[in-house]
């Protein structure tokens, strides 16, 4: 393996700000890897793919986390996106405590502003 | 687990350091030094017998370094394996092979935090994590309650059966002097606690407390000779199958299963064979999937299994009897006490709590957020 000129995270997150969720594919194992890393967790071979998902996933687990001092109750959802890869994110647009496993759920991006990443949030996509 | 022999190494001094809120300005070593210390009296050894040094803390990088030092010995054999609260599962095994080897012949294992007195946050410092932390998950309570929510939805575990778990091991640390909570506790009381991340309540999380101890293992041959029974170590396994939860194959199996799976094909003994289960309850959510992985109870009815007392004080599995990491002690790593409990118990030191008739032990350790289990089946020489 050569020497990255950019990271795996760079990566991802030059993808986010364009406003688009990139996840990679490992072609020997048929797989989609994520988080992204530099080599295949399945194969240990160094040729991961760069893949654009079409954002649309299901709610697999979600918890609703209560803060001890401020602030509001906030969701913590893991979702499985339709491309075989689960990342952990939450779902907006409807109350914490609303979100339900197995909801068809749509990816949004999210800018935290100042001078945080943007990172991959999701809204609820009946029927979708 | 390959290559170690059933039998080959055993348990013979145990102890637990100051619990609870300790002394101001106690360190993690102290605790470590004082849990050898008692343990050492315990077997009748001394401090110049031992010649393998195995420990670990969170709030030390080194602190196999600082350990020798403070000691003052120089140990032919050493491990600082830190894999989270089942490290020192993983130590056995790490023991028990240099015990067989001769690389060692006294193998102390050392365990000490202050997480109570110093905060948690100071004490167990979180890594940064560019795909996890941005969504705040309160870590580790986040992990296990999505494992929850995982657990209820597909086998309909309801809230009143993890707050039973909590119950069970509130009535066993009743009767343990040592326990950090004194008063008796109800399903009613856990479903109404403060909220910390749904669907658990302060009280289906484990305490926040200090202390440390120590575990002394030898050869079974040398072991015969020392003040108290030996209790044998039978099987070990291990297995890591993530290291954040957004990683975990599937939320409702953990790693318990080959890894007990591992250590049961060691001791040649299985889930019937067990008398008295120790557990790492870190969560309420915990005894049920290990009470399912560990194969006391069917995949998807560890919910039902609990319900009615029977991981509590006279029902007929006993579960955690010092009271667990809900209600005894719980300083951030608690595998060590798990260890301690099963040897009493095969010991039958146990007083109020004693289980009758106790001949083996299972002590299942968890590390992360369920990332990284091990199991250790021990005995009484019967057993052997």
């Amino acid at each position: 393996m050569g020497r990255m000129e950019e990271s795996p995270l760079a990566v991802y997150q030059a993808h986010l700000e364009k406003g688009e969720l990139a996840y990679q594919w490992s072609p020997e194992a048929r797989k989609a890897v994520f988080y992204p890393r530099v080599i295949c967790p399945f194969t240990g071979i160094d040729r991961l793919e760069w893949r654009l998902s079409a954002g649309l996933g299901t709610v697999y687990a979600t918890t609703v986390v209560h803060p001890a001092r401020e602030g509001d109750p906030y969701n913590v959802a893991l979702i499985d996106c339709d491309e075989g890869f689960r990342l952990m994110s939450r779902v907006e647009d409807i109350p914490p405590e609303a979100v339900r496993i197995g909801m068809r759920v749509k990816f949004r991006v999210h800018r935290p502003g100042s001078d945080d990443p943007p990172y991959p949030v999701f809204v609820p996509a009946e029927g979708a | 687990m390959n290559g170690l022999q059933r039998g080959s190494a055993a348990i013979v001094g145990v102890a637990e350091s100051d619990l609870g809120a300790v002394a101001q300005d106690m360190s993690p070593i102290d605790l470590m030094a004082q849990g050898i210390h008692r343990a050492l009296a315990d077997c009748g050894l001394g401090l110049r017998d031992v010649d393998g040094l195995v420990c670990a803390t969170a709030q030390s990088r080194t602190s196999g370094l600082a350990l020798v030092e403070y000691l003052g010995i120089s140990p032919a054999y050493i491990d600082t394996t830190i894999l989270g609260g089942s490290s020192f599962m993983f130590h056995v095994a790490h023991a028990q092979a240099a015990l067989q080897l001769g690389l060692c012949k006294v193998a102390v294992i050392a365990y000490g935090s202050t997480q109570r007195t110093i905060g948690r946050r100071h004490a167990s410092v979180r890594e940064y994590n560019p795909y996890e932390t941005p969504f705040r998950p309160f870590l580790p309570s986040t992990a296990y309650a999505l494992a929850a929510s995982r657990h209820m939805h597909r086998y309909g575990t309801m809230r009143e059966q993890l707050a039973a778990v909590a119950v069970a091991a509130r009535e066993w640390a009743l009767l343990n002097p040592a326990a950090w909570e004194k008063k008796p506790l109800t399903i009613a009381e856990v479903l109404s606690a403060r909220m910390i991340s749904y669907p658990f309540t302060v009280r289906d999380c484990c305490l926040v407390t200090d202390g440390g101890g120590a575990v002394i293992m030898t050869t079974s041959e040398r072991a015969r000779s020392l003040k108290k029974a030996p209790v044998y170590v039978l099987g070990c396994g291990q297995a890591i199958t993530h290291a954040n939860i957004s990683s975990m194959p599937d939320l409702t199996v953990t790693g318990a299963l080959p890894s007990g799976r591992a250590a049961y094909a060691m001791a040649g003994l299985g889930a019937n064979d067990i008398d008295v289960v120790e557990l790492y309850d870190a969560f309420t959510i915990n005894t049920i999937l290990f009470l399912e992985d560990l194969g006391f109870c069917a995949k998807g009815e560890g919910g039902s299994f609990v319900e009615s007392g029977r991981i509590a004080p006279k029902g007929s599995l006993p579960v955690n009897t010092n009271g667990g990491g809900l209600s005894y002690c719980h300083p951030g790593m608690y595998g060590l006490f798990l260890l301690i409990e099963a040897t009493r118990q095969l010991r039958g030191e146990c007083g109020a709590r004693q289980v009758a008739g106790c001949e083996t032990a299972i002590a299942h350790g968890n590390g992360g957020v369920l990332s990284s289990q091990s199991t250790v089946i021990l005995g009484t020489q019967g057993t052997v």
